[in-house]
């Protein structure tokens, strides 16, 4: 390849060109917009492809930087780069692009070019969170998320829209202040806003504390974690499909990321301090999201509220700063990107054909779409966790982790393996088996080819993780190892936390 | 070799993919003739290596790498296996050809024949697995196989529930096996069978924090594998599934209970019979469950009328002589039960799906009688499997159930004694409700109505050559392979067993007197007896019986009320709190305390604001005047100052 080329900065901003050429064309409504939004967001993909292929796995230190200076005043700067925890993100969310777009091919019909263009400045700014490598980009990115999310559960949500974008923005905007003070602070210590020079500067405990729980704000609730994780639910039920696929595959992502990328590295004390907590908030979330879960009737809210419970796992996972949680947690968001992403677009496909997220509308399904019925089972059984699908990696990796820390926890997330199966199978039950006696229901049609389109890169993508996700654990092997080496010895230098991992290293070292 | 160790594995998953892709007579041929030619590899490869006591093992690509976590996809045949290997196919062939006949006309054949390839794949992988991570997955994979066909009919209400309950009931197990697989991992470092069995002995001391409880390493990772195997196997707690599971086609329980599902848990157990040896108290506590399901489920068979649910929970008590066996160190001698429990369990289910099919889908066995004239052939089967399942000389149980028996007898191990009542009890039992099914199927008046006395016939050739093979089985293979499992100073299990030589059992067991010997046969021609009598000779005294002992009845007809237990215990308190979390916890107190009281909060705070903004001018001069009245007064008077001067106020 051509390395003068300033590839990821290419990928990043090529959605907005797409949104720039939708809006030159802005009086043409409709399939115009659809098929220049496809484009782009495949040519995003093609571009994300390349950088993985650019993207050498063996060093652990940022790659394909693109650095020029930004806001001189403020030593803030254009800096964007990969590592291996970012480069999955952002294959993700490429991935996940084009799904979106044909996702919305029929479903949306009114303002199709705004839509189009709030899709593609959402990407650019998702792209763009992933790679930054300054505080301030990082942070013009993370806000920027929420304003084409807020327009496109706003404008092409259901009837309470309203409240559910209110309680997002706002749920969202508490907790991003909280950062933005962080970030001034570590701006003033650092002396500039660049991430990776913060990643060596270390900070007073004390300090960490304060910083550590003014970034948590931010990214539990994006995560979100119990009990910050209310504006979820209402935000998936108003959302439009390929809004909660956005919400669920990749937004929920970005503090799994953020507790990765800030949290860990630059304040290990902190996070060593507040390991026992997360993990309380993790298990709790992982048992009462799953529980909850088996009481809804609304599909979307019970695919919401497993999120919650996945979303559990992942921060159990981070917070074991063990390469097996770790890595597992990175795992289990991008296998719960895929995963939850298919069971939306599953109720979604049920919804553009009956106009119903009733659980109690529906049975029988089976009988008139079968091919529906195989495509559901498949990502029904991904979710909750069956070996041989992306699930089940994550969440093994996770608990093995977790077990080497914290045998309570790991005890709790395992009821998951019960309920996860629960509400999976019961949602499943109601909605597909069964015989099909309402009347609304008789006319419903199979997946049509576009459908099937959409479904296919899924289900090849979740069952190759699962079969082979050294593709993806190749990628993580360096930079994690180098994350917890950091934090192992800055933790160490002060009093250690607890272990079994060292009883572990120990057993291994005995023979 | 590794061609055919290939073969055998994948060609029943290259089944499934063909046979759900293509139409229903071609899924049947494919299917059925690639578990053919998958049972032909399996039984060249016993032949050639379990004979000459070779293993065979293969690495295929990697699984999961992470740190020190390596784990491989691949294949792992020692003696273990390939008796598994060969069971799992064969089984699953012969019930694979059944189900063309049985199966017949059924919309969903394809899917159907689907299904059993893609359980036998799984089961496949599970014997083969050389690491604990591909059991497991081999494990999830027949747990999930199970879910699907228990649903077959999606209608049935039923159906769906026994499917999901089956789904659930083995997940609440894998709870234990995932946390076995997790301490091994910390007490081994590997997942490898070869890695952890190599380094048993150094750690065999080990402990492990549990749950802030220091815990001797092997024994818990032990009893929480076992948790696994429980529920796997149906022991009791986690049994409930297994009667249930009746709601699939009858060609599918033939292979849950037979071939690759129930047998998985046995399978664990003995495969892991290196960690057991130098975990006493785990086997004390296999055994004991072992026995204790043996009892309570031949107990339950005793009053059931289903006759599917009759034959389910004797697989259930058979199970429990597996695990008593492989808890008392006997691991050859539960293989060898395992191996010949195959076959006449097979045999008496599929030959309950002729009887079944003949009886225009009855299933209840106090409606049949009298019947045995119209279906000579599917009623000489069912004798020969329950003489197989009663343990009368020659016929397979008897060379496996005998050797059990005499085991815990022989056994100094504490519990060696429960063991022995039990299972002895259980024979007796076993016998009983045997008898009181074939009797009350095949003889006395018909009780079935005319039109489906009528319309009785014998099963297509289709059916009855399976049912041929598995007779065969049922009668030679306790006697043919009795010196190759639990022979005297056999070698065949070679590395695949371990014992440790103070746990050697087996051949004590052959010593043990004649008595001892004969006892189990004594029980079962009681047991036979007790039935003839009851059944033929007296013409009322089941009845009589049932209400005199009415609450024990009641107990055993309700299943030890187990699942009324649980829904009262677990499921419904579960969907309680469920919905207690959702209104109160989400909706009460982290909503109402949290956004919609700040937004409430912050909307009257605004409400009062506004209300200032009156739009009367005098109102606005007014509070422009009292404001500078305030302000000119605050410069003159230097409140703060005077107030430093009285002292209340600090520097």
């Amino acid at each position: 390849m051509i390395p003068s080329l300033p590839l990821l900065s290419i990928t990043i901003f090529l959605p907005l060109l797409g949104a720039f050429a939708i809006s030159l064309n802005w009086a043409t409504t409709g399939n115009n917009a659809r098929w220049v939004a496809l484009w782009t967001t495949l040519g995003t993909l093609a571009m994300a492809l390349i950088l993985w292929k650019n993207y050498n796995p063996l060093l652990a230190d940022f790659q394909l930087e693109d650095k020029c200076q930004w806001i001189p005043l403020l030593t803030a700067s254009y800096h964007v780069g990969l590592d291996g925890i970012s480069l999955p993100f952002i294959l993700l969310s490429a991935f996940l692009m084009p799904i979106c777009i044909l996702a919305s091919w029929t479903s949306i019909q009114t303002r199709v070019s705004e839509y189009m263009i709030a899709f593609l400045v959402l990407e650019t700014m998702l792209l763009g969170l992933f790679s930054a490598l300054d505080f301030f980009l990082f942070y013009i990115f993370f806000e920027g998320v929420l304003l084409p999310m807020f327009f496109i559960i706003g404008i092409w949500g259901g009837p309470r829209r309203i409240y559910a974008t209110f309680k997002f923005f706002l749920y969202t905007l508490l907790g991003s202040v909280l950062m933005l003070l962080a970030i001034i602070y570590i701006y003033y210590e650092v002396g500039s806003g660049d991430i990776s020079l913060a990643m060596t500067t270390p900070f007073e405990p004390h300090v960490q504390t304060w910083l550590w729980l003014a970034f948590f704000a931010s990214f539990a609730i994006k995560i979100p974690m119990w009990p910050f994780h209310t504006w979820l639910p209402d935000a998936h039920v108003e959302a439009p499909t390929a809004g909660s696929i956005v919400l669920a595959g990749i937004l929920l992502k970005m503090g799994g990321y953020g507790f990765l990328r800030f949290s860990l590295p630059i304040f290990p004390e902190a996070s060593a301090y507040f390991t026992p907590f997360i993990f309380a908030l993790s298990s709790i979330a992982i048992v009462y999201a799953s529980l909850i879960a088996l009481v809804q009737t609304d599909m979307k809210k019970l695919i919401a509220y497993s999120s919650v419970a996945h979303m559990g796992f992942v921060t159990l996972g981070i917070f074991s700063a063990d390469a097996q949680g770790i890595q597992g947690a990175i795992m289990q968001m991008v296998s719960h990107g895929l995963i939850s992403t298919a069971l939306f677009l599953c109720v979604g496909v049920l919804y553009d054909r009956t106009h119903t997220r009733d659980m109690s509308e529906y049975g029988g399904i089976v009988h008139r779409m079968p091919r529906y019925a195989v495509v559901f089972m498949f990502f029904i059984l991904a979710s909750l966790g069956l070996p041989g699908t992306s699930g089940f990696v994550g969440e093994f990796l996770v608990l093995l982790g977790t077990y080497q820390v914290s045998t309570y926890a790991t005890l709790c997330a395992s009821t998951t393996l019960v309920l996860g199966a629960a509400y999976s199978l019961w949602l499943y039950k109601r909605v597909v088996f069964g015989a099909l006696t309402k009347p609304g229901l008789k006319a419903v049609t199979d997946l049509n080819r576009r459908e099937l389109l959409v479904f296919v890169p899924l289900i090849a993508a979740v069952l190759g993780l699962g079969i082979y996700p050294t593709a993806l654990l190749s990628l993580l092997d360096a930079p994690v190892a180098q994350l917890i080496d950091q934090y192992t010895i800055a933790v160490d230098s002060n009093e250690s936390i607890v272990d079994a991992k060292k009883s572990l290293e120990v057993a291994l070292l005995a023979p | 070799m590794t061609t055919l160790a290939l073969l055998t594995v994948f060609l029943p998953l290259l089944g499934f993919v063909v046979g759900a892709l293509t139409s229903s007579f071609w899924s049947q041929l494919i299917t059925s003739s690639l578990m053919g030619i998958a049972t032909l590899c399996a039984i060249i490869l016993f032949a050639s290596l379990g004979l000459r006591e070779e293993t065979l093992s293969l690495s295929l690509f990697p699984w999961i790498h992470v740190e020190f976590l390596e784990v491989n996809w691949g294949l792992q045949l020692d003696s273990l296996s390939l008796v598994m290997i060969s069971v799992v196919t064969l089984i699953s062939f012969l019930v694979h050809v059944y189900s063309v006949g049985y199966m017949k006309g059924d919309p969903g054949i394809t899917r159907f024949m689907a299904y059993l390839s893609l359980f036998t794949f799984f089961m496949l992988s599970l014997v083969t697995a050389p690491n604990f991570l591909q059991l497991f997955f081999g494990w999830e994979g027949v747990g999930l196989c199970s879910y699907l066909l228990i649903g077959y009919w999606y209608d049935r209400e039923n159906a769906n529930a026994a499917s999901i309950k089956a789904f659930l009931v083995n997940r609440v197990g894998d709870i234990g096996f995932v946390l076995g697989i997790l301490t091994l991992f910390c007490l081994f470092g590997t997942l490898d069978f070869s890695g952890i069995f190599g380094l048993v002995e150094e750690h065999q001391n080990d402990t492990f924090l549990f749950l802030s409880h220091p815990c001797h390493g092997l024994t818990l990772a032990c009893l929480l594998l076992f948790i696994g195997a429980m529920g796997k196997s149906a022991q009791i707690g986690l049994h409930t599934w297994l009667p249930d599971a009746m709601e699939g086609p009858t060609p599918v329980s033939a292979l849950i209970h037979a071939a690759t599902m129930v047998t998985a848990g046995v399978f664990l157990v003995v495969r892991i019979s290196p960690l057991l040896e130098y975990a006493p108290f785990a086997r004390e506590v296999i055994t004991c469950v072992g026995a204790f399901t043996a009892l309570m489920a031949a107990t339950i068979a005793c009053v059931q009328n289903d006759i599917k649910r009759i034959i389910a929970y004797s697989t259930c008590s058979q199970l429990g002589y597996m695990f008593m066996a492989a808890g008392l160190s006997a691991y050859g001698a539960s293989l060898f039960h395992l191996t010949t429990h195959a076959f006449f369990k097979a045999l008496l289910f599929l030959g309950a799906g002729s009887v079944i099919h003949a009886m225009s889908d009855e299933h209840n066995i106090q409606k049949m009688g009298g019947i045995w004239r119209y279906i000579p052939l599917t009623y000489a089967f069912m004798w020969v499997g329950s003489l197989a399942l009663a343990g009368i000389p020659f016929f397979a149980g008897f060379y496996s159930k005998d050797i059990i028996l005499n085991v815990s007898w022989a056994s100094p191990l504490p519990v060696a004694g429960i063991a022995f009542i039990c299972g002895t009890s259980a024979a007796l039992l076993t016998a009983f409700y045997s008898w009181r099914l074939l009797l009350l199927t095949f003889h006395g008046t018909p009780k079935a109505n005319d039109a489906v006395m009528g319309h009785i016939h014998e099963a297509p050739l289709l059916m009855l050559i399976p049912l041929m093979v598995l007779g065969v089985g049922s009668v030679i293979s306790g006697y043919a392979l009795y010196s190759l499992f639990v022979g005297e100073g056999t070698s065949f299990w070679k590395e695949a067993i371990f014992v440790l030589p103070e746990d050697t059992i087996i051949p004590a067991a052959h010593h043990v007197s004649l008595w001892i010997k004969g006892l189990p046969v004594l029980v079962s021609l009681l047991g036979i007896g007790g039935a003839y009598w009851l059944y033929m000779v007296t013409n009322n005294w089941p009845e009589k019986l049932s209400t005199l002992f009415r609450p024990l009845y009641i107990f055993l007809s309700q299943k030890w009320y187990f699942d009324e237990l649980y829904a009262y215990l677990i499921v419904k308190p579960s969907l309680k709190f469920g919905k207690v979390l959702w209104e109160e916890g989400d909706q009460t107190i982290i909503d109402g305390f949290g956004p919609n009281r700040l937004s409430t909060f912050s909307l009257s705070i605004s409400k009062l604001m506004s209300r200032l903004q009156t739009g009367y001018i005098y109102h606005y001069v007014f509070a422009m005047v009292f404001g500078l009245v305030v302000m000119v007064g605050w410069y003159f008077c230097q409140p703060s100052l005077l107030l430093q001067e009285l002292g209340l106020l600090g520097k």
